[in-house]
This record gives structure tokens, sequence and C-alpha cells, in this order.
């Protein structure tokens, strides 16, 4: 090629040789093409991946104990929590003086609360000693150890400074320990007491309640969507708009109809009462609880399972089942050998799209849920919005978030992001 | 309406006793909502029974049998119940009047091909049974909604005036009450705000980027539609979270640095959360509708002269138009129907009108809920109408469809 002369070489309009200039053409179509969508993909960025990556160090950040309380933390360095014994006068000398600052500061209420999440009665310890603390002269007041104990006798327990010494690194393990039910101890990890175990429960209950709707989803979706693809075309459309109402409908009003037909006075139990099949004293309940929870679920994402079946099944030519049958095989074998196989990709598409939006619903568990039909959601929300306890919320979103970036990602496998299609 | 044909006539042993047993199953409901379930069933089998009897025995013709049943059964239905009875009568002489001749004649098998075994011509029609119990399934929930938001009264099931048709079972009282209760009329005029601004910014972004991301050739196309189509991904509850930590920081930036007023930007945070909700509909709507946009249109558009703006807004808007619309309808809806997010970014000013539904429905409060309910449906059977008309459109002028 080197010795190729030079008028060989194909050359476009302009003088440049043709490949140069074709490359030239696709870099900039590609600069366009980029040019079109960076407002957006920017938009999306700030608005959207920033808060979620906030979400994930919010689960792992843990700067308060470190930055209201400085000193201490330094001291307590050289203290061995293992060793039985209190810290030394050093380390109350710097808690005093940290107390005194973050007191005038007024910001002592709020490692008060971070760590009574860990230990519950150090917020009380924390405001009576802050209370105290703002009178003293650091300089000249010591020793402190026996004046700190003096004010609120916790100051004595090795437990307190145990506490205070595990959840003073910056990074912290804890949040996501304590969303598995554990919690960090000066020892390690640790179980939680039976009485606060609830987490895993709740995940266990997520995953299995979710798997329950999205089976009778499969269950109910399966005939309608058979039926709505055998149908002539404009029967097919009319059906259609049976699935594609609640489709469209307010999730609230759904909730809110479940909600008016399922509890004790509501329009089930009435008519069965009316009927005499259900004495007006034995009411049935199917309300905040998990039946509740899965009958309105179940309502509110089975399009979300039709549709997806609807338009795979629509792609299986009808004579197959035909040529089955002519060549011998009964009603059933056809239809499970020769027409069942076929659907298998729209039954796994709409599973997994019922599954994910099952696992991190909230609304509807919230109100027809009671105690009992409450999913991991409720527990993020409760966090947030009740205990202000943002790590641990944090940390319980960061696992769902990546439970379901796993389904995403087998989603994409099986059927592709680009397949996505929206009320057909 | 003309007949259809008749195939073979049953014997009548089969017609009466497939009569009886509907009849034994009605009876059987009638009979344990009096007291007595095995009595009602063998006076509704006997009944039913003679009734098809002297039918299919008696009378060759077919229309007087059918008007003498329905008479007889509103009759007997005004007798023994009342005016509702007299409703239920009708309602029931029609259905079995028709059930009845449909058996006896084999109508059922006019529609279907004459091979099927008797088997399989069962599983048809029982198919039909279970697929329309479970679209009553589906559709039940909205429309017992709408009646009850009528009730006078403010209990959330059917009172036995409403029953009766009373009209002063009736009234629009809850009506009223939503387009007079300050509450929740903030709230509508919140949601009134909040979700056509925040359409209007996915919409706009969304569908340059849809361009841009329908060109031939994209560096990372797959990275870049999988972080745009992320919001519809990851579930609402985690995204609230991450825009609550985050958002609050972005509000009191705004509101101490820059100075702004607080309820300003609250509407701001509001909004901006749920445009990024809005577009991955936006993307995935004008990206379907763009697969099958012909470029050479545009490339003869420029060869006679337009600028690209121009190109854009004569050639190419048009024809994508019904795409962006109805991506902006998923978008508005997502917006109008969105509660988590708002509740976790938004303060009470902010208050949306799922938010005050959400309140009331948690808090157990008054039935103007259903109300509200029955306008929000209404809302969303006019969108869904919209939105079915723009496909046809669409179809239509990309010449998919025959007509």
């Amino acid at each position: 090629m080197v010795n190729t002369p030079s008028d060989k070489i194909l050359l476009s309009a302009d003088g440049r040789p043709l490949k140069q200039s074709l490359s030239r053409s696709l870099r900039q179509q590609k600069i366009r093409a980029l040019l079109l969508i960076a407002p957006l993909l920017i938009f999306i960025f700030v608005a959207f991946i920033m808060p979620i990556v906030s979400m994930l160090s919010r689960s792992v950040e843990n700067d308060l104990v470190s930055k209201t309380l400085p000193q201490t933390v330094q001291a307590l360095q050289s203290w061995d929590a293992l060793s039985g014994e209190l810290p030394s006068e050093p380390v109350y000398a710097a808690f005093a003086l940290d107390i005194q600052n973050a007191a005038k500061a007024k910001v002592h209420t709020k490692v008060a609360l971070r760590l009574n999440y860990e230990k519950s009665g150090i917020a009380s310890l924390f405001k009576k000693t802050a209370r105290k603390a703002k009178k003293w002269d650091i300089q000249n007041d010591g020793p402190f150890k026996d004046k700190l104990i003096k004010v609120h006798k916790g100051w004595g327990e090795i437990e307190v400074w145990k506490t205070l010494k595990t959840h003073s690194p910056r990074y912290t393990s804890g949040y996501f320990l304590n969303a598995i039910d554990m919690r960090k101890t000066a020892e390690g990890a640790d179980f939680q007491p039976e009485d606060k175990t609830i987490l895993i429960k709740l995940f266990q209950r997520t995953l299995i309640m979710s798997l329950i709707i999205t089976f009778s989803c499969i269950l109910l979706g399966y005939p309608v969507a058979w039926l709505l693809a055998n149908l002539p075309m404009r029967q097919a459309n009319l059906l259609m708009i049976l699935v594609l109402l609640p489709f469209w409908t307010s999730l609230l009003v759904r909730t809110s109809a479940w909600k008016v037909m399922l509890q004790q006075q509501g329009v089930i139990n009435d008519i069965l009462v009316q009927l005499s099949l259900v004495s007006d004293e034995a009411r049935l309940i199917m309300i905040n609880n998990e039946i509740g929870t899965i009958v309105a679920m179940t309502h509110i994402l089975l399009p979300f399972m039709i549709l997806p079946m609807y338009s795979v099944m629509q792609t299986i030519p009808p004579s197959y089942l035909r040529a089955a049958k002519s060549l011998g095989a009964t009603n059933w074998t056809a239809f499970w050998r020769v027409y069942f196989p076929q659907s298998v990709p729209g039954i796994g598409a709409g599973s997994i799209l019922v599954f994910i939006l099952a696992i991190g619903y909230y609304i509807t568990p919230e109100i027809v849920g009671g105690t009992k039909g409450v999913f991991i959601s409720n527990r993020i929300a409760y966090h947030i919005l009740k205990s202000l306890n943002w790590g641990l919320a944090a940390a319980l979103g960061t696992i769902l978030l990546i439970a379901v970036l796993v389904l995403y990602w087998t989603y994409d496998k099986i059927i592709g992001i680009d397949n996505v299609k929206l009320g057909g | 309406m003309s007949e259809p044909k008749v195939i073979y006539s049953n014997p009548f042993i089969f017609t009466i006793t497939s009569m009886g047993i509907m009849g034994g199953l009605i009876g059987l409901i009638f009979g344990v909502a009096n007291g007595s379930g095995p009595i009602g069933l063998i006076f509704g089998a006997l009944f039913m029974a003679l009734i098809s009897f002297l039918a299919t025995f008696l009378s060759k013709n077919e229309s007087l049998a059918r008007y003498s049943i329905c008479v007889f059964l509103t009759l007997v239905g005004f007798y023994f119940i009342g005016v509702i009875g007299l409703f239920l009568g009708l309602m029931l002489g029609l259905f079995s009047s028709w059930f009845l001749f449909w058996l006896h004649l084999g109508r059922y098998r006019a529609k279907l091909q004459p091979y099927l075994s008797p088997g399989q011509v069962l599983w048809h029609y029982t198919f039909r049974v279970i697929c329309g119990i479970i679209f009553l399934f589906l559709i039940t929930p909205i429309l017992v909604v709408m009646p009850l938001s009528f009730n006078a009264q403010d209990f959330f099931t059917f009172t036995p005036e409403m029953l009766r048709f009373d009209p002063d079972g009736y009234s629009l009282k809850h009506y009223r009450d939503f387009f007079t209760n300050n509450e929740w009329q903030r709230s509508f005029k919140n949601s009134l705000l909040i979700a056509p601004v925040a359409t209007i910014v996915s919409v706009s972004l969304g569908t340059l980027a849809a361009i841009g991301l329908s060109q031939s050739h994209v560096p990372f196309k797959r990275a870049i539609t999988a972080v745009l189509i992320s919001p519809m991904i990851v579930p609402l509850i985690i995204s609230a979270t991450g825009m609550f930590f985050f958002y609050s920081h972005v509000g009191n930036f705004l509101e101490d640095t820059v100075g702004l007023d607080k309820n300003f930007v609250g509407y701001v945070k509001v909004i901006l959360a749920h445009s990024v909700l809005g577009i991955p509909f936006v993307i995935i709507t004008v990206t379907a509708t763009l697969v099958g946009f012909d470029n050479s249109l545009t490339r003869a558009a420029a060869n006679m002269g337009a600028d690209p703006v121009k190109t854009f807004f004569k050639i190419q808007m048009p024809l994508i138009l019904p795409g962006v619309i109805s991506g902006g309808l998923f978008a508005f809806i997502t917006s109008f129907d969105e509660v988590v997010v708002v509740m976790f970014v938004g303060s009470t000013n902010q208050k949306t009108l799922p938010w005050q539904m959400f309140t009331g429905l948690r808090e157990q409060i008054s039935p103007t809920i259903l109300a509200v309910a029955t306008i929000l449906v209404v809302i969303s059977i006019a969108l869904l109408v919209t939105l079915e008309l723009l496909r046809r459109r669409s179809e239509r002028l990309r010449g998919l469809s025959p007509g």
C-alpha cells in the first residue's frame, strides 16, 4: 500500500482521500447524535443518577460521630475495647470538650439520635450530659472521669464506650448489618436479639408474596392473552379495552376500589351476607392482611402480564396447533408440546416485569396490607418519614436496588431492553 | 337480526337436564339466602325443567315460547320479591329463554368447526366463561367505585336505598365536597400545575434525545439507552429515597445560597423529579415511532434547500407527532398519578391529588375519595381514547394499516 501512487487512491470531490472523508462524516454524525442526546443525558445524570449514588453513599457514610466528637474519636483509638476496663482520663477529658462544643453548636441531639439506633438509652444520656457540660470550664474543672460518671452513671458502662468506638469510623458497614438483622459490636458482627429481628422476615415476605402475585398473574393472564391473540382483530380490540382501562386508571383509584370491595363492611362481604353465605358476625377479613395485598396487587399488575404475553402469542401461527392435531396429538399434547413452549418467552417477560414491579411496591401494601401484608419498601418509607434512620433506609434501598438490577439484567438477556412495549 | 342456522336439534331430555341443573344452581343461591339451600335447589331444578319441557315439547313456535317465559318469570319475580324482582325476573327470563333454545337447537355449534367433538365444544365455552370471569375481575373494581361515589351517605358500600334505585339514596354531595373543600382543591390545582410542566420538560428533552438515539451511528447506544430508561426500571421507592437525600441538599442550596423562595424551590424539586420519571416513556414511544421513519424525506427536504431546523419542524415533527403526544400522555399520567416521590421530595405545600387520596385512604376519612376516583377514571378513559385515535392516525400516516 505504501508504494501505491497517489493517483490510484479514490478521492472525494474536495480532493481528500475517500476513506478519510467518509470517516470524517461518520465522526460528524456521531457527534451530532451525541449532541442531541447530551441535554437529556446530563439531566438524567444530575436529577436521577446522582440521587441514586447519594443514596448508595448514605448507606455506608457515618461521619456524624467523627465530625461532632473529633477529639473523643481520636482519644478512643488508643483504648482497647476488649480489655474490659473503662477508658482512661484523657478520653473523658476529650469527650467533655467535644460534648461542650456540640452542645453550644446544638448538634449533640443529632449524634445522640444516631447512636440511639445502635444502643437505646444513649439519647437521654447525651442530652443530660450536654445540659450539664455547657457550664463546665474545660481547662480547670478536671478530672472528668468521675465528674461524667456522676452526671450519669451510663458513662461508667463499658458498653456505652464500646458503642461509641464501634461507630466512630467515617465509613461503616453497620447499616448493612442492620439491614440483615445483624449489628456491629466491638467484637465484630453479631446477630440482633430475637425481638429486634424483623427485616430478614420482611425481605422473605416481600419475595414470597411477589412470587405468589407473579404466579397468580400468570394463571389469570395466560387464558386472557390466549383469547385475545386468537380472536378476530375487531373483537380482540374491544376486549383489549377491558385490559387497558385498568392499566390506565390511577393506581390510587384501583387501590381505593379494592379497599371498598374488601373491607369488612365492604361490597363483597355485604353481598356474601345478603346471600347468607356468611353470617353477619363472621364477616371475612380480607383486608389489612396478606390476602388484601395479594388480591389488589394481582389486579393492579395483571395488565403488565397480559400485554407482553399477548404480543408474543400473536406471533405464534395457529396452524401449528392444527398441524399437531392432524398428526394425531390430543388437545392437551398439542397445547403442551407445541403451543406452550412457544409462549414461554411471553411468560418470562411478563413474569420478570411483574416481579420487578411487585418487590418495589409501596402504596398498595401500605393501604390494604395492614401490618401482615407490608413489604420491605414500606419499611424504607417508615425509616425515611418516621424514624428518620436514613442510613438504614439507604442500606435497605441499596439491597433492593441490587436485587432489581440483577433481575433487570436477566430481563435484558431474555427479552432485550428495546422490546419493552407499552399499551399494545 | 337473522337467526343462526340450525344444525340439528338435541333430544329434549338433554335440554331439560341442562336447564334443570341451571335452575338448580339459581335456586340454590335463592334458597341459601332464604334459609334453606336444598329446598331451593330442588325447587329451582324442577321449576326450570318444567318450563323447558313445556317450551320444547308443547310449542313449536319459538318466539311465542320465549315471550311467554319472559313474561311468566317477570311476574313470578314481581310476586315474590317486589320491584327488584321484576327486574331480576326479566333478566332471568331473557337469559333462560335464549339459553334454552341455544342448547336445544344446537346453536352453540353454529360458529365452530363442524368436526369438533362434544368435549371440545364444551371446553370452548368453559374457556370463554373462565376468561369472562377474569375480565370481570379486571373491570369490576373500577365499575363498583362509580355508583358508590353517588352515595347519599358516608358509607363505602351500597345502601338499601341505592339497591332499590331510590333517588334519595343518591346524591352529588361528595362531588360538591370535592369542589368546595380547600384541601382537595389545593391538591387538585397542584396536580394540574406539576403534571403539565413536568410533561413539557420530559417531552422536549426526551424527543430530542430519541431523535439522537435513532440516528444510524450512535456510540455506546446500549449503555445510553439503559441509562435513559433506568428511571422506569428502578423501583419508585428507591428513586424516591435517593431523591429525598439529594434534593434536600439541592433545595437547601437554592434557598440559602441563591436565595429563592421556599415554595418555589419546592415546586421546582417536585417538577424535576417527576420529569425524570416521565422521560423513559417519551423515549420509548418516540423511538418506536422513529423506527418506521423514512430518512430519505429529510434528505429530500435538505436537497430542496431547507435548513435542519426547518426540516425538523416541517417534515419530521408532523410525522412523529402522534408518538410524541402519546409519550407525553404517558409522562403526564405518570406524574399525575405519582405519590411516593412527591411525598418524599415535596412538602405539604406541594400536596398533589394522589397524595391527598393516599392520606385520606390511610386515615379512613370521607367517601369524597370515591368521587375523585370517578373523576380520575373519566380522565383516564379520555386519555385512552385519545391514545387509540393517535395510534390509528400514526398507522395511517405510515401506511401500516389498510384502513
